[in-house]
């Protein structure tokens, strides 16, 4: 799975293939609902309803600029976005639904586990686009239509080269708890963000929790978001980022700042992203529309050449300066079972690391 | 009263008196308002998921070191921040008062910014300032001293740093107790002092000092009581330094899965002790009232510091370099900069950061709208009910006044994350699914506000002599026009001040607001709060100089307005 020669979408397909097939092994599945073109009924329908409200993990700035182009392209549609950690956003959608508030249209989330407890919740609806049944390999849509993957994250180590060399930087887990970078590390929170609750949830699988015992006598500088360890890397608060949002580290490094990307020996943790729309969404039509335009060409391009993620879309054009996901190391991803451990994930790592 | 009846029966039957439906609807109004909330934070805090009594909530409090080293923390947190503001403010307090050091007027004026100033604010700037390498202090401590480029001078992430962030914002309070104290101590009792012999030492030591003691006490009292109740300061610098607090705990415990069981299990002892404390205040001031006795008094003489003014000018300047110079020159720095932790300079100056939270943080608009909705939504109706209950009250107009005053300063006892809590469990459920509207947030800021609004009202009526209202009364007048045309015109001021200041306590509410908002009523605090943990800073600097330009404007209006009326105290922030 790791050779060289395999292209980005043949990895993609291999880690998460598997993950969108056990997501959905119900024993009775819904029927797959037909690919939805967009028409100009939709359209107008969306702009009669003239907003979308999208709650995603993806970072501000990217969220806001997907929706400020999706206006420019559909005027009058008004995209606000709600931005939090995966795992806030899905106590937030949780707290909302149980008093009856039903504000969501869509959501993207960075924790796959969430699509499988809002399915059996019964919340989600069933909306394939056209552009995506033609675009993307079945592997990253759900063939009943309840998900479709929007982008792959990675998170690997990031450093910052003003405060420390490559040559010297850490290149595994295991050279994390030299004690030389005691107090000179900054890691995100599995409590807050979904990217990090799956790469605690691998990293736990693969190197155990001692792992995490040992790491957190490193005076490690607790942060909550996955978007928020890069920017502390950028300031220089930290030399080195342990986890969080790979694609903002080559943002960063691409515009000029001193920081570069690492990816650890023992496997890079990942987490695939995938966006649902709501049954109960307020403005269903433009929910639709939005959905379909985020996964379609248009969308996934801003994805990779402004954001510098991973897309599953087979017309999308890739930009050279990310390594692409066949050539490092990537460990498994496995979103049935975070949503088996999340709560003691979050319960023992408080215990580990106090907060 | 007997007199203006017996004199026009015909009036009375007439002219209803509506006081007595009035005052039963306030003390119900304020009943559901308290008593439901807190009735559901108990009922909670004593049963299980299947709604069972048992006392294992507590037991797990008690067990867990995870929920029980935040009490911990907490109180020392607390205690320590407490010393450290009658520290600071009890000589600035004495120096701004009783001594003739010069821009008296200004250093209080100062303390007032720092008062206003949100404290989470207040801790995001000071991120920006000490955070150990990317701050803005450290970075000039190395390029001063040529140190390493590890060397730290401050770390604001660290408990040290946590509670100097708290006292910055906290010791105000005691200032202004102090200050107060200080003012209205009558110069004659020291005049006797002096003329019997005593200098200035002694004299400051036997007269002014135990005068001042008991405001000291109530304010060290009122100190401990803010740290102890914060949420957003903890929030911001308790965790990256890897500890919690009460109140982060409380907070941490409604993120999936809730337990709201064990949150309200963790917020009755808080509630327990801020009751305590208050009642402690209470005594301690109460018996204050043998400072003012002996009919009218001189106004203090000042001591005359002589070259010393000018360092306790610098004293002054220095500590409020804290709380207003450094965090607000951060914003103001961070607003226009490209990198946040960088000094704005000709090659990173940028208007992007307030072009991206006007035009593009599709958040912002809303969330103004929200703020500006509550904030003058709480403001009217907190004024207006403050207003009816303080005339009740200081009138005597009805039997079972009194409860009504208690009522109305009942929520001064509950810290904002506790009704928060409290509010979440009563008004998810039937029959008042509140939650997820506007409502909800203005109940809450409603009953956080009430306190400080009905003190201050209280305080307007009782200068109003009750015989210009007998007068109407006799006249022929029900109380209400009596109201309405003779005392409501000569309140006028008063109203505009006590509106504005829970207009200004509102917009900065977080940690209510934390546990009772959605996403459709996302207020400008909450927001603040979101952008900090994914580390806009640049967004945050920008949203925050807006709100402390509004906050500065509405306070400089009802400064204005107010004619030397007492200081007010901002609570349960």
């Amino acid at each position: 799975m790791q050779s060289t020669t395999l292209s980005r979408r043949d990895v993609l397909k291999g880690s998460t293939a598997l993950a969108i097939g056990t997501v959905f092994a119900e024993p009775v599945k819904a029927a797959p609902p037909p690919a939805e073109a967009v028409t100009p009924a939709l359209v107008e329908a969306a702009k009669k309803e003239g907003k979308c409200v999208f709650y995603t993990a993806m970072d501000l700035q990217f969220a806001e600029k997907l929706g400020k182009d999706f206006e420019a392209r559909y005027p009058g549609i008004n995209v606000r976005v709600e931005r939090s950690g995966a795992e806030r956003v899905f106590t937030r959608i949780g707290q909302e639904y149980s008093s009856n508030v039903r504000a969501v249209d869509v959501v993207n989330t960075s924790d796959q586990s969430h699509c499988i407890a809002w399915k059996k919740s019964g919340w989600l609806a069933q909306y394939l686009p056209e552009e995506v049944v033609k675009n993307y390999d079945a592997a990253y849509f759900d063939a009943e239509g309840f998900e479709v993957v929007t982008r792959v994250l990675v998170s690997p180590f990031g450093i910052n080269t003003d405060l420390v060399k490559m040559a010297d930087a850490p290149k595994s887990f295991a050279d994390l708890l030299d004690p030389k970078w005691a107090g000179k590390m900054v890691k995100a929170h599995p409590a807050y963000s979904g990217t990090i609750m799956n790469s605690t949830f691998q990293v736990a699988r693969e190197l155990g929790w001692e792992y995490f015992e040992k790491l957190a006598k490193q005076r490690v500088m607790q942060v909550q978001s996955a978007t928020d360890t890069p920017k502390k890397l950028a300031l220089g608060e930290r030399a080195i980022m342990i986890d969080g949002a790979g694609y903002l580290v080559i943002r960063d490094k691409e515009v000029g700042k001193p920081v570069d990307v690492i990816y650890p020996a023992e496997g890079t943790p990942i987490a695939t992203s995938p966006s649902v729309v709501f049954k109960a969404a307020p403005n269903p039509n433009a929910a639709r529309l939005f959905f379909s335009w985020m996964h379609g060409r248009e969308g996934q391009q801003i994805l990779i050449d402004y954001a510098r993620q991973y897309s599953a879309h087979k017309q999308a054009v890739e930009k050279p300066g990310v390594k692409k996901l066949g050539e490092f190391k990537l460990m498994k991803e496995d979103p049935e079972g975070v949503e088996r451990d999340a709560e003691l994930i979050k319960q023992k790592y408080a215990q580990i690391f106090k907060v | 009263m007997t007199v203006t009846a017996s004199d026009q029966p015909v009036r009375i039957t007439h002219g209803f008196d509506f006081t007595k439906l009035v005052l039963y609807g306030f003390a119900l109004a304020l009943c559901l308002l308290i008593v439901l909330p807190m009735s559901w934070l108990v009922y909670y805090g004593f049963v299980d998921k299947s709604g069972a009594f048992t006392l294992q909530n507590f037991i797990t409090l008690a067990n867990d070191p995870t929920l029980r080293e935040p009490f911990v923390t907490t109180f020392i947190l607390a205690f320590s921040t407490s010393l450290i503001c009658c520290a600071v403010a009890a000589p600035m307090g004495w120096l701004v008062a009783r001594t003739d050091m010069p821009f008296r007027r200004t250093v209080r004026l100062m303390v007032t910014a720092s008062f206003v100033t949100p404290p989470f604010l207040g801790a995001i700037a000071w991120e920006l300032l000490a955070a150990p390498n990317s701050g803005l202090l450290n970075k000039v401590y190395r390029m001063m001293t040529g140190a390493e480029s590890d060397a730290v001078l401050f770390n604001i992430y660290s408990f040290p740093g946590l509670i100097f962030v708290i006292a910055c914002y906290t010791f105000p309070y005691v200032f202004v107790l102090v200050a107060n104290a200080l003012d209205r101590t009558p110069g004659e009792l020291e005049d006797a002092s002096s003329i019997l012999g005593g200098g200035t030492w002694v004299t400051a030591r036997r007269i002014t000092i135990p005068l001042a003691l008991p405001a000291l006490l109530a304010g060290a009292l009122v100190a401990f009581l803010q740290a102890m109740t914060l949420f957003g300061s903890p929030a911001i610098l308790a965790l990256p330094a890897g500890f919690h607090t009460m109140t982060t705990k409380i907070w941490s415990l409604f993120q999936y899965p809730p337990k709201p069981e064990l949150a309200a299990a963790a917020s009755l002892p808080l509630l327990i002790l801020t009751i305590m404390l208050l009642r402690a205040e209470h005594m301690i001031l109460g018996r204050r009232s043998y400072a003012v006795l002996g009919g009218k008094n001189s106004a203090p003489r000042l001591i005359v510091l002589g070259r010393l003014r000018w360092l306790a000018l610098a004293f002054c300047f220095i500590v409020l370099l804290n709380p207003v110079f450094l965090p607000y020159g951060a914003l103001l720095n961070a607003s226009f900069s490209k990198v946040a932790s960088q000094f704005v300079s000709f090659s990173n100056f940028t208007f992007h950061n307030i072009y991206f939270v006007f035009f593009e943080l599709s958040a912002t608009r809303l969330a103004l709208y929200n703020t500006f909705v509550l904030g003058i939504a709480t403001a009217t109706i907190g004024t207006i009910v403050a207003v009816v209950i303080s005339y009740l009250t200081t009138r005597e107009a009805v039997t079972g006044h009194k409860a009504l005053g208690f009522l109305a300063t009942a929520p001064v006892a509950i810290p904002g994350i506790v009704l928060g809590v409290g509010l979440f469990l009563s008004y998810t459920r039937p029959p008042f699914v509140l939650y997820g509207t506007l409502w909800i947030l203005l109940l809450a800021f409603l009953t956080l506000a009430m306190p400080a609004a009905y003190q201050q009202m209280q305080s307007a009526f009782k200068a109003i002599h009750p015989e210009l209202e007998d007068a109407s009364r006799i006249l022929g007048a029900t109380r209400l026009r009596a109201l309405r045309e003779i005392t409501a015109p000569l309140l006028r001021t008063s109203v505009i001040a006590t509106w504005c200041f829970v207009f200004v306590g509102t917009i900065r509410e977080l940690s209510a607001a934390i546990m009772l908002f959605t996403s459709e009523t996302k207020v400008i605090s909450v927001l603040i709060f979101d952008l900090n943990e994914s580390g806009d800073l640049a967004a945050i600097s920008v949203l925050g100089i807006i709100m402390l330009i509004v906050t500065s404007c509405i306070v400089a209006l009802a400064n204005r307005l107010r004619s030397g009326g007492g200081n007010v105290r901002l609570r349960d922030n």
